[in-house]
């Protein structure tokens, strides 16, 4: 296992960002972690990093528990494991120029051979589909998908094992967004990291991501294989977001039902009692209101879902309220 | 109107550095001409004791540019170490340094450069240390913010994940990009402190009588306001010149160093 967390906790105050999560990403897996904004995802993708202190729960790197690391120690580590962040604009530094904020991570592990440092920045900038006369130039000087290839150069030059890809392709044009995603699975493929891909939008994770973790106010509701997923969604939430996402056949989009979730998600600061879901879920009954549902598998397959309506011969029907 | 601003600041430095070169002795007295009006001789006029008002004026800006510059200089080495600290490691020093920063910036720039120049004594040091401490409240707030607004930029967060220690960070990522509005500030703090020393030495808490300086030579102007107002009419033209450029400058850099406009 590249990453194994367990039960991890983040609390912001009383915000309960995510809580009580359980999560592992084998060697060369794609895992693509699904949820609403507020869900507690991108919370997640900062535990791992380090970037903020996890309250409690355990987090392994490649391992080697580095839940609660101390800053320097946690420096050498960082070989292993890099982040893309969601928006081009504020992830790289305005006073370096790409060339140097390439070459960061090299020089900050020791790397400082002149000659080897600028031959591995140029390499790099080729793989994500740089020019080389982007090397002097500044971040303001590039587009957002630009300046996104910066960023994944940036997280892939030390061949970390571990990228934690934060909505890499919401912030940019669709038009750009395809050719970001295509440039991130090639690059996957060629060079086999592990990889954490947060998005709200199941759509693209769809033929990037090996398995899918669905989270729902601080917890994985669902997951499985992607194909399974898409395929046969267990949980209601689950179903809902398939059915909110359209279908490129008009014909299929005509005759398609639609889940429509009513309200928002509720509170963080204070989750709903019993099944997260139940205040907008539409086949919510009383067991619902009173006890939280645990992530089960009784139908197998490696796709578990938080619902007392799976059962080993049953599984729920958002679009046909009881 | 940046131009005017940097002609009329080039101009002020000019006249505290060379002029002294080509005016006479500043305290060379001609009790032949006192309080003569400007002429060939005295472009500027004489004062009460028959010194060249234009000398004393050349002499004066030296005073007014060191008082502006030192202080600044003073208030910028102590205060933004001060503010990257508190604002960048948070924890217990960020609260103490600001309810200290608060409680001082309670009292008006000058009524506590008055309080601090009392203390220190009469003296150019003293003008010096006592504008710089009163600037410093200021520059530590204006670091402090600017450095909690780009720590939480997510390059700071990509610098962290790049394996970079605090100094790294705080001295490639952090400083970096908190410069413009304090370089913008020092071209606010330059004029005030040039208002100040002219304040305190118009009070008697400055640059003391034999050494002209433009708050000194207001004071000994008062008095002859009927007599030759051309004595009060040069140091307060002065000061205002010399604050409105620095102001139209800082004005300029504002524009030059906003990232948005580098495009």
């Amino acid at each position: 296992m590249i990453l194994r967390i367990d039960n991890l906790v983040k609390h912001y105050g009383p915000v309960r960002a995510v809580d009580g999560l359980s999560l592992e990403i084998g060697e060369g897996e794609v895992l693509g972690l699904v949820g609403e904004s507020g869900s507690g995802k991108s919370t997640v993708g900062k535990c791992v990093l380090r970037l903020t202190e996890p309250t409690s729960g355990t987090i392994e790197l490649a391992g080697r528990d580095i839940t609660h690391l101390q800053r320097r120690a946690m420096r050498p580590l960082r070989r292993d494991v890099h982040m893309v962040f969601q928006d081009p604009f504020s992830s790289l530094n305005p006073r370096f120029s790409i060339e140097r904020i390439v070459a960061e991570p090299l020089l900050r592990h020791k790397v400082t051979d002149r000659r080897e440092v600028s031959r591995r920045v140029g390499a790099m900038l080729e793989r994500v589909g740089l020019r080389q006369e982007m090397r002097k130039r500044f971040p303001h000087e590039l587009s957002g998908g630009q300046r996104q290839r910066v960023g994944l150069a940036r997280a892939l030059i030390l061949e970390p094992k571990l990228v934690v890809a934060d909505e890499p392709v919401s912030a940019l044009d669709v038009s750009v967004q395809a050719s970001v995603l295509n440039l991130i699975t090639d690059l996957q493929r060629d060079m086999g990291f592990s990889c954490l891909f947060i998005t709200h939008d199941l759509s693209v994770v769809e033929f990037l991501a090996d398995r899918i973790a669905v989270m729902y106010l601080g917890r994985i509701v669902e997951s499985g294989p992607t194909a399974d997923i898409f395929a046969g969604p267990r949980h209601p939430y689950t179903q809902a977001l398939l059915s909110a996402a359209p279908v490129a056949d008009p014909v299929k989009q005509r005759e398609r039902r639609r889940i429509v979730l009513g309200g928002d998600v509720p509170s963080p600061l204070d989750p709903p009692p019993g099944c997260r879901f139940h205040t907008r879920c539409p086949l919510a009954y009383d067991e619902c209101r009173v006890t939280e549902p645990l992530l089960n598998d009784p139908r197998g397959g490696g796709h578990p879902a938080a619902c007392h309506l799976v059962t080993a011969d049953r599984v729920p029907d958002a679009a046909l309220p009881r | 109107m940046p131009m005017a601003g940097l002609v009329l600041v080039v101009a002020f430095v000019l006249l505290a550095l060379l002029g002294p070169l080509v005016t006479g002795d500043p305290a060379e007295q001609d009790y032949l001409a006192t309080l003569a009006a400007p002429s060939g001789a005295h472009p500027m006029g004489t004062d009460d004791l028959g010194r060249d008002a234009f000398a004393r004026i050349a002499h004066g800006a030296q005073v007014s540019l060191q008082a502006g510059v030192l202080s600044t200089l003073l208030a910028m080495v102590v205060g933004i170490p001060i503010g990257l600290v508190a604002g960048f490691y948070r924890r217990w020093l960020d609260p103490i340094v600001m309810r200290l920063v608060d409680v001082t910036l309670a009292f008006p720039f000058l009524v506590f450069a008055v309080g601090l120049a009392a203390i220190i004594g009469p003296s150019l040091k003293g003008v010096v240390l006592a504008l710089g401490f009163s600037q410093l409240p200021a520059i530590i707030r204006i670091t402090r913010g600017e450095v909690l607004a780009v720590r939480e930029m997510d390059y700071v967060a990509a610098a962290i994940a790049d394996g970079s220690g605090d100094g790294h960070i705080i001295f490639r990522y952090v400083l970096p990009n908190c410069a413009s509005p304090l370089i913008v500030q020092a071209t606010v703090a330059i004029p005030a402190a040039i208002i100040g020393e002219a304040t305190l030495s118009f009070l008697g808490l400055g640059v003391q009588p034999p050494t002209p300086s433009w708050g000194v030579m207001l004071t000994t102007a008062q008095q002859y306001l009927s007599d030759a107002p051309w004595l009060a009419v040069w140091p307060g033209l002065m000061i205002a010149l010399a604050t409105l450029g620095f102001n139209l400058l800082g004005d300029g850099l504002r524009d030059v160093l906003d990232p948005r406009s580098h495009r």
